[in-house]
């Protein structure tokens, strides 16, 4: 790693912090802009009690002011308490939530690109047999299907018909199914993505002259073609990690996953400001680090990248 | 060409092009001078990366300036002009490119690909006019008008850019941009485009801006040349002058380079390599400046005396060997 | 001098399945290489001159085979083997290849070194120190500056000219005994194209390879060449001493491409341009394929192929107008006097250095 490679990486994650801040920012006006509370609810509150709770809260003070108490405490990663459950902060609520995600996210995402990467590589080796046509048929099936239809069938078969699985998320066997349904789409995906730029790569002279050079064929297929084939993949996969590690909303409620997604779906009906904010950033956040990851992954993939 | 009847058609003053990237700045064309006169075919030859395409490029305005004057009959044109005036240069000065398949939209039928230039100044009165035009431009250059409705993807290299030629005559224009527009052909339909393009310039009185690198082609198809290296013209002359009297060595290490097809004189050629760090660059700034008529080379009063010694041995060489 | 045939290719035929049709891309070439010599192979896009040297180191497209022959090298018929696995031995190790586009033949994530130097690990058995020192002297001998510091460095960080010198130093790798040439300097700048050409002429007298050369530039030819062979529609019209093809042509269509060089041309009037397209190789030719391009063909040309008529020991024609019963045809005006017409085009015959004052 040289000087300029370092120098990048200060770069970007500089940039990537002022992102951070930016949405804070944005996301604390707005939320403060927004008419309506979590006192506010059916039942209307006396004056008195609304104003105690709102000096509880801190919320009586100048904006600013609030701004700023705010921001010095999510860099402390303490995003403050749950103006709905008592006595929880944000924090406590987003790791619990997001720990359940970030599994099951996480083992998805690995299965997305395991497999996808093998069944692309497999169905460019075998362009144009009947294993490649089949390869295609399923990932372009799954590419089109959208998460919660296929997290659906697979819950009428396996946990409604079959009976293999129980149908809620709360047991480590209850999480297979939505680890299945979250990454049946970003593997069919990266199959197809890592499929094309492989033949692509093929075609290409210097893949020619590696076999003039007598180089055997699986060293051809893996020192020079999977690298430069991967280049596309290693794009892909800083948005789908972040998409995939934040849980998708759908597929925790059916399986009824104790996720991230859960809770940040009750806090908006809760309206709990508090919560909507700390989860925002939080997700904004993870999408932000990995695309920064990302940028440097690609880079050192390829040199070729310009570091200006 | 008689001498008292030239008639300047494009002057080019102390023309500077620079890219800017990423704060970086490069000076891609530096303080070039040149006149084009009428009905001449002039020559831009350079290796890549030398800045003549980019000059053309300026010249039609797909590269902004940085300094100096483009006049085109007179007028200044690197500057903002009004719509009717940038339209009716449009029409004079046409561009032919060096990728005849890229240069074609391959979703647009032939017939498509001819009319956008009349469609956009509406050079016909009725369509049948435009009709007309457009099977005039195909039977111009040796297509047939039932060619019309094919797609480019159909024909070969060759005749695609015979219809790159066709669209462009079809704006009967008066001066024209070749950049590299036989290179990516085959050698024997060369020929071919090169004949066309010269049936074109008797026919029609044209005026060429030739951009090319190879120089055996260069030689047969213009009247001057002009030399250029790392964005500076290096050295002007009439064809004859350039290939019989080269004086900057950046010149000569071209022209040895050029492989003639005589195996007697490539084999017994040698390598001539131009290092311009290894040049004596003593002395004041050079400038292009004439050194007899209508020859200029690129040098300061130290390298003209050594010049004048050099053409006038190669002349007498020449006159010795012609006896 | 006995001469010594390292390639002898006999009866050779080529065809290519382009979706439901069958092309036939070389139609019936023999021809032996001579060790030590260079040959050029000179041709347009389509005469095959490619598809015939790729089939010397099993390089066919994949769908692509040989139909017919034999190619002999060092007492095997190479042209029966299949596998990719046993070509491994020859490819790379006894022949080598110089593609066109220096900017694309190289992997972009690849090190220069590991490039150099993989193949030196894969036929020589080299460690990987070994093959590094070995590559760094590679690299100097073709003339990269500063070898040692650059052999880590990508292609990106290399010029065309120098990326064409590290495709000749991958090629040269492991000292092989032919070296093919396909269009090595088209992509590059003619000063450029002069140093590598003259790059490869040192390296072939060091290291006595056979160079065969392919090349659509006569100039290129006329430098490099010993040996020249026109190919036309898959076929080999014309063969000979380079001086016999370029001063004493015999085939129509050498004629033709002699005549079309533009140094030919006199300003003003048409260049020569041989008309007409050549005839697809999708259907069977019937007879003398340029006759319907030429002036000079007769009747039997549309009926029977010509053999290849003897004009010396060294030099063979494909063409009718050879035959003893054949009217007498003189070469073209443009091209008699080639030589002549040519220094009559060059001050000192081409010469501009100063050196030779």
């Amino acid at each position: 790693m040289n000087k300029k490679m370092l120098n990048y990486i200060l770069k970007r994650f500089l940039l990537a912090l002022f992102t951070i801040w930016i949405v804070i920012t944005i996301t604390f006006f707005i939320m403060h802009a927004v008419p309506g509370g979590p006192f506010l609810s059916e039942k209307a509150a006396s004056p008195e009690t609304t104003a105690a709770l709102q000096a509880k809260y801190g919320l009586d003070k100048p904006i600013l002011e609030q701004y700023f108490n705010y921001l010095s405490g999510v860099i402390k990663f303490d995003f403050g308490p749950s103006l709905k459950y008592k006595g929880i902060t944000v924090t406590e609520l987003i790791v619990t939530g997001f720990k359940t995600s970030a599994f099951i996210g996480g083992i998805a995402a690995l299965i997305a690109i395991l497999i996808g990467v093998f069944l692309g590589s497999i169905a460019a080796v075998n362009h144009k047999t009947k294993l490649d046509q089949a390869i295609m048929f399923f990932s372009t099936a799954f590419v089109a299907l959208p998460s919660f239809i296929t997290a659906s069938i697979l819950l009428l078969v396996f946990c409604v018909k079959l009976q293999w699985f129980p149908a809620n998320g709360l047991t480590t066997k209850g999480l297979i199914l939505p680890i299945i349904s979250l990454s049946l789409s970003p593997m069919s995906y990266i199959t197809r993505l890592t499929r094309s730029s492989t033949l692509d790569v093929m075609g290409q002279d210097y893949i020619r002259t590696a076999k003039a050079k007598g180089v055997n064929y699986w060293v051809i297929i893996f020192k020079h073609s999977l690298r430069n084939a991967l280049t596309p993949v290693i794009t892909y996969i800083g948005p789908m990690l972040a998409s995939v590690l934040t849980g998708s909303l759908v597929v925790e409620k059916i399986f009824t996953v104790a996720g991230i997604g859960k809770y940040f779906v009750s806090s908006i009906v809760n309206r709990d400001y508090m919560m909507i904010m700390g989860t925002t950033i939080f997700l904004t956040t993870i999408v932000i680090i990995m695309l920064f990851l990302t940028d440097i992954m690609y880079k050192i993939v390829n040199p070729r990248v310009d570091l200006e | 060409m008689t001498e008292i009847n030239r008639e300047i058609i494009l002057d080019v003053k102390h023309l500077e092009v620079t890219f800017v990237n990423n704060k970086k700045s490069f000076r891609a064309v530096k303080d070039v001078n040149f006149e084009i006169y009428k009905g001449e075919t002039f020559a831009l030859v350079g290796e890549s990366g030398s800045g003549k395409t980019t000059i053309g490029r300026a010249i039609i305005g797909l590269n902004d300036t940085s300094n100096g004057d483009i006049i085109y009959k007179g007028k200044k044109i690197n500057t903002h002009l009004s719509k009717q005036e940038s339209k009716d240069l449009t029409r004079q000065m046409q561009m032919i490119f060096q990728d005849p398949a890229a240069s074609l939209n391959e979703r647009a039928t032939i017939s498509y690909c001819i009319a956008e230039g009349l469609d956009n100044f509406k050079l016909y009165k009725d369509e049948k006019e435009k009709q007309e035009k457009i099977d005039n431009a195909l039977k111009s250059v040796g297509l047939l008008p039932e060619h019309k409705s094919r797609y480019p993807h159909e024909f070969s290299g060759g005749q695609r850019q015979r219809v790159g030629i066709a669209r462009a005559m079809v704006m009967e224009p008066d001066f024209i941009i070749a950049d590299e527009p036989i290179s990516a052909l085959d050698v024997s339909i060369r020929a071919q485009v090169l004949n066309l393009m010269n049936k074109f310039k008797e026919e029609r009185g044209l005026t060429y801006l030739f951009i090319a690198h190879d120089l055996s082609v260069v030689r047969y198809f213009s009247d001057r040349i002009a030399v250029i290296h790392k964005g500076r013209i290096v050295e002007i002359a009439p064809t004859e002058d350039l290939f019989a009297y080269p004086l900057h060595p950046y010149t000569r290490s071209l022209l040895q380079s050029v492989p003639m097809p005589d195996p007697r004189i490539e084999k017994s050629k040698e390598l001539l390599i131009y290092d311009e760090s290894k040049r004596d660059l003593s002395g004041e700034k050079p400038k292009l400046r004439e050194i007899v008529k209508d020859h200029y080379v690129f040098m300061n009063d130290r390298e003209k005396a050594e010049y004048e010694i050099k053409l006038e041995k190669m002349i007498k060489d020449k006159e010795e060997s012609n006896k | 001098m006995e001469n010594n045939i390292i390639l002898s290719v006999k009866d050779l035929e080529v065809k290519f399945k382009v979706r439901d049709r069958e092309l036939t891309a070389i139609r019936n070439i023999s021809m032996d290489f001579e060790e030590g010599k260079v040959v050029a192979i000179v041709g347009e896009s389509g005469s095959g001159k490619s598809v015939f040297t790729k089939t010397f180191t099993g390089m066919l497209d994949i769908n692509g085979r040989i139909t017919n022959g034999e190619i002999y090298f060092e007492n095997e018929d190479i042209s029966k083997i299949v596998k990719d696995s046993e070509w491994e031995r020859i490819r790379g190790k006894k022949i080598a290849t110089i593609f066109q586009d220096p900017m694309t033949s190289l992997n972009p994530v690849r090190t220069i070194g590991y490039q150099i130097s993989e193949v030196i690990i894969k036929h020589q058995g080299k460690s990987k120190e070994d093959a590094k020192q070995l590559a760094i002297e590679l690299m100097q001998k073709v003339g990269i500056k500063d070898a040692e510091s650059r052999y880590d460095e990508y292609p990106f960080q290399y010029s065309g000219g120098m990326r064409q010198r590290i495709v000749i130093a991958i090629a040269l790798a492991c000292k092989p005994k032919i070296l093919i040439c396909d269009e090595p300097t088209t992509a590059l700048d003619v000063t450029i194209q002069a140093q590598i050409i003259q790059l490869i002429k040192d390296l072939a007298e060091e290291y006595k390879f056979t160079t065969i050369y392919i090349t659509h530039d006569l100039g290129v030819v006329a430098n490099v060449a010993d040996i020249v062979a026109v190919m036309y529609a898959g076929q080999i019209v014309e063969y000979g001493l380079i001086e016999e093809v370029f001063y004493d042509p015999r085939h129509p269509y050498t004629w033709g491409l002699l005549s079309s060089l533009p140094q030919l041309g006199d300003k003003g009037d048409d260049l020569f341009a041989i008309k007409g397209t050549p005839p697809s190789l999708f259907q069977e030719i019937k007879g003398d394929g340029f006759a319907p391009r030429s002036e000079y063909s007769l009747k039997i040309d549309f009926e029977k192929e010509p053999p290849m008529f003897k004009v010396s020991d060294t030099h063979y024609a494909k063409t009718w107008l050879l035959d003893p019963r054949a009217p007498k045809v003189e070469k073209p005006k443009t091209i008699q006097n080639l030589h002549e017409k040519m220094l009559n085009l060059t001050s000192k015959g081409g010469v501009y250095s100063d050196r030779d004052k």
